[in-house]
């Protein structure tokens, strides 16, 4: 006999328990994407049990399925048009009241729920005991009683699924909610009219239909118009009069009379089925937060675990970081000695693992810093946050959760552009996303080395601090310019549920880690490796550069050279003759290596670009530099380590201070220096971080946006300072 | 009174629920109806946002939005 297939959805609130439940069923056979056109994570998994193959859905967790938020709208889409073959409701047991508004939305869409009484134990030892069979009874909906975290009833759990997925449909219409004779005829007439107005192939239910229309669901109503042309126009009418009428008798809107209604519903269910014993229990998640948003203790305690969660992410991460660092180096020391000399090894070495090399070193940093923020998020701290950075973030018009994609703009802005997945509303998303890459990223932090390090010496971190406050305040000057201007209104309510404080499971924080640091992995796939190749092709062609002077030639006359004198001299000289002609060939080989790279497609383009950067005081190799840096900020230094030819004085030079050496005599002046710091701290922050600026903003327009937006700040700024700077005699 | 002008530790019944009606929702599918009870746990240390017992779970609302809702002390 062939399996049946089946769909499970699994629906349920905020903090009801369902990740955890989701991820026990399904282990680690789960993908993560995207749900169509949006930037909500879809999660999907399939098993194999009791001879069914079931595919699991997990919806986005909501508290209602009023299409407000982009979680509620995909939530109840998917319900509506993929029919799934039955809904488990995950409620949370000891919060039945609230997580019963949702599951009685669920029951009025007409589709197969179940309820998961979850967190069984919890309810338990508060001394709530519920009723499962009356609830069930009254509701005509099969209830079984769950503890996620412990794996108890989840086996029940899908025999009820499939019991129910393998019954006919019917949820007698007397058990839905029942509203006031008022609304209840207004429903009715509705219904009647819109009866004769559709034909069989009308995909919801009618009564639904008519509560979403009184309730004046825009997308409803887009759908009726859609779906049944001409006659929607009456039917949109009608439910207009009704409503006005509605409006009249309750001195209210609709919707809001017919929520308060549910809730009377509700309330109803709970006496019948909830006893309450009135043993009083201290209340630990309570006593926690008497400390963690104590008026006093607040802030330095969420300081305090900022900083930890630096250090873990940087200080940890470093060792990884070197392993890394060290493995990159012996492949391409590998395949410098396997491949013959060629263009494809050029390509592998120079293009392929440098670029591609340079970012995976910071996936050790991208697993502990996801590794953290799940363990904020899972525990409940996240939303105590929201909770104390809410007065100051909402100074540039955002939500308190923002706060921490933006701190970690400071560490990497991928992740933190990934992480603000955890905003609500969409325009706070994308107003975060547009700011938080003038947090200046840990990448930025050596081009401030180099240039402070050379041109302020003696004041270098006090320039590469202002650097950084200089960030912050544009960050704060445009995101309250866009609030006004581009993102206008609409600031998200931020009534936010407070969860109880848990404790981690850890298999969900390893999940959660892994799945947001594969969406990094697979980028560098993709966009990061594309971007070095482009990169490396266009600094190593053309190859047949006519050089102005004879280079080879003249490596050849020093090797001659000193090969008499070495061979002619005393032994004790020997030495020293053998270090000055290595540094003479140095010498030559990065004079001829500077000028292939400016007669390189780059340095002709570093060339045409010149006059855009001559006015912040930039030159053709600045701009080159930069323009490399729009892979990676890596690779603005390495650039300018070819590009100002850095020569060696002696052997004793670091690479650091040849560089320095080579931007002193460049006629570069501290000026032009600051200005281009600041450019480099403005302008668009990476290639990959473009990438998850597309992935997440789910829009091309977004993306240019921002770059044209950014690297026009950018430009604007750096030539205040340089212009301003020069006026003023620097 | 308004809710955004009870004190820590004060208790009351929503009377009424204002503003626009995108938030009034939010609201009431957070539990906040008319009549319900709510005491008023806290208040960040800024002073803003304040946080809610209400049906046994803890909500947080801006003073802002507190203000739209009318409450009588218990």
């Amino acid at each position: 006999m062939e399996k049946r297939q089946l769909r499970i959805a699994l629906a349920g609130n905020p903090n009801s328990g369902k990740t955890t439940i989701f991820n026990n069923l399904t282990g680690t056979r789960q993908k993560v994407g995207n749900w169509p056109g949006v930037t909500v994570e879809k999660k999907e998994g399939d098993i194999h049990q009791f001879g069914y193959d079931m595919k699991i859905i997990d919806l986005p967790g909501t508290y209602s399925l009023t299409p407000f938020s982009i979680e509620e709208i995909v939530a109840r889409d998917f319900i509506l048009d993929e029919n799934p073959d039955v809904v488990i409701d995950i409620i949370d047991a000891s919060n039945l009241e609230r997580n019963l508004y949702l599951a009685n939305q669920l029951r009025e869409l007409d589709c197969k729920v179940i309820f998961a009484l979850n967190m069984a134990d919890v309810a338990k030892s508060r001394g709530f005991r519920i009723d499962a069979a009356k609830l069930s009874e009254l509701l005509g909906v099969p209830v079984v009683f769950t503890v996620g975290n412990k794996n108890e009833g989840l086996d029940d759990l899908l025999k009820a699924a499939i019991a129910l997925a393998e019954s006919p449909l019917e949820i007698p219409e007397e058990r839905k909610v029942r509203y006031s004779n008022d609304i209840e005829s207004a429903i009715l007439e509705l219904r009647n009219f819109i009866k004769p107005r559709v034909d069989l192939s009308f995909p919801y239910n009618l009564r639904w239909t008519a509560v979403k229309l009184l309730e004046d669901d825009k997308i409803i109503k887009d759908r009726i118009r859609e779906k049944i042309g001409a006659e929607s126009r009456n039917i949109l009418i009608k439910a207009e009069e009704l409503r006005g009428k509605l409006s009249g008798r309750f001195d209210d809107d609709p919707e809001i009379v017919m929520t308060d209604e549910r809730y009377g519903f509700i309330a109803g269910i709970i006496k019948e089925v909830l006893s309450i014993s009135t043993r009083q229990r201290v209340d630990i998640s309570r006593n926690i937060d008497l400390v963690l948003t104590n008026r006093f203790l607040g802030f330095p305690i969420f300081i305090f675990f900022i900083w930890a969660m630096f250090q873990v992410t940087f200080s940890l991460g470093a060792y990884p970081m070197e392993w890394i660092d060290a493995g990159v180096g012996y492949a391409s020391v590998f395949f410098e000695y396997v491949l013959p000399d060629s263009l494809l090894k050029d390509l592998i070495v120079d293009g392929i693992i440098a670029g591609v090399g340079s970012i995976i070193i910071f996936l050790p940093n991208i697993l502990l810093l996801f590794f953290c923020i799940a363990l904020f998020e899972d525990t409940g701290y996240m939303a105590r946050a929201a909770f104390l950075m809410d007065r100051i973030m909402h100074l540039i018009g955002l939500h308190g959760k923002s706060f921490i994609p933006m701190l970690m703009g400071f560490g990497c802005n991928v992740p933190a552009i990934i992480a603000t997945r955890s905003l609500e509303s969409r325009k706070d998303r994308i107003l975060t996303i547009l700011i938080t890459p003038f947090m200046s990223c840990s990448a930025k932090l050596p081009v401030y080395i180099a240039l402070a390090g050379t041109f302020f010496a003696a004041h270098a971190g006090t320039v590469i601090f202002i650097i950084y406050l200089f960030g912050i305040l544009v960050a704060i000057i445009t995101g309250r310019l866009f609030r006004t201007a581009l993102l206008r209104g609409e600031d998200a309510p931020f009534v936010m549920e407070l969860p109880p404080y848990r404790v981690p499971m850890m298999k969900n924080l390893l999940i959660h880690m892994w799945d947001r640091s594969k969406m990094f992995l697979k980028k560098m796939g993709g966009i990061i490796l594309a971007g070095s190749i482009v990169i490396w092709v266009l600094s190593s062609f053309p190859q047949n550069i006519q050089y102005s002077k004879d280079y080879d030639a003249q490596i050849a006359q020093v090797n001659q050279a000193y090969e008499k004198k070495i061979s002619s001299g005393e032994s004790i000289d020997e030495a020293w003759r053998r270090l000055k002609k290595e540094a003479l060939i140095k010498e030559i080989a990065s004079a001829k290596e500077a000028e292939r790279a400016e007669k390189s497609y780059i340095g002709r383009i570093g060339k045409v670009i010149e006059p855009f950067f001559q006015p912040i005081g930039i030159d053709w190799r600045g701009s080159v530099a930069l323009l490399t840096g729009f892979v990676a900020k890596e690779i603005v230094i390495s650039t300018m380590g070819v590009l100002y030819a850095a020569e060696g004085d002696s052997e004793g030079d670091s690479e650091s201070d040849a560089l320095r050496n080579a931007l002193l005599k460049s006629g570069m002046t501290p000026l032009s220096a600051l200005s281009m710091m600041i450019f480099v701290l403005l302008y668009v922050p990476c290639l990959a971080t473009i990438g998850a600026i597309t992935r997440e903003t789910g829009s091309m327009k977004w993306t240019l946006f921002h770059i044209a937006f950014t690297t026009g700040v950018a430009w604007g700024m750096s030539f205040i300072v340089f212009q301003g700077g020069r006026l003023l005699g620097f | 009174m308004r809710l955004s002008e009870m004190r820590e530790g004060q208790q009351g019944r929503i009377l009424r629920i204002g503003g626009e009606t995108r938030l009034r929702r939010r609201i009431l599918e957070m539990g906040l109806t008319k009549g319900s009870e709510i005491y008023v746990e806290k208040y960040a240390p800024l002073k803003d946002p304040l946080e809610l017992v209400v049906r046994g779970c803890h909500v947080s609302l801006r003073v802002k939005e507190a203000a739209e809702i009318d409450v009588e002390a218990l």
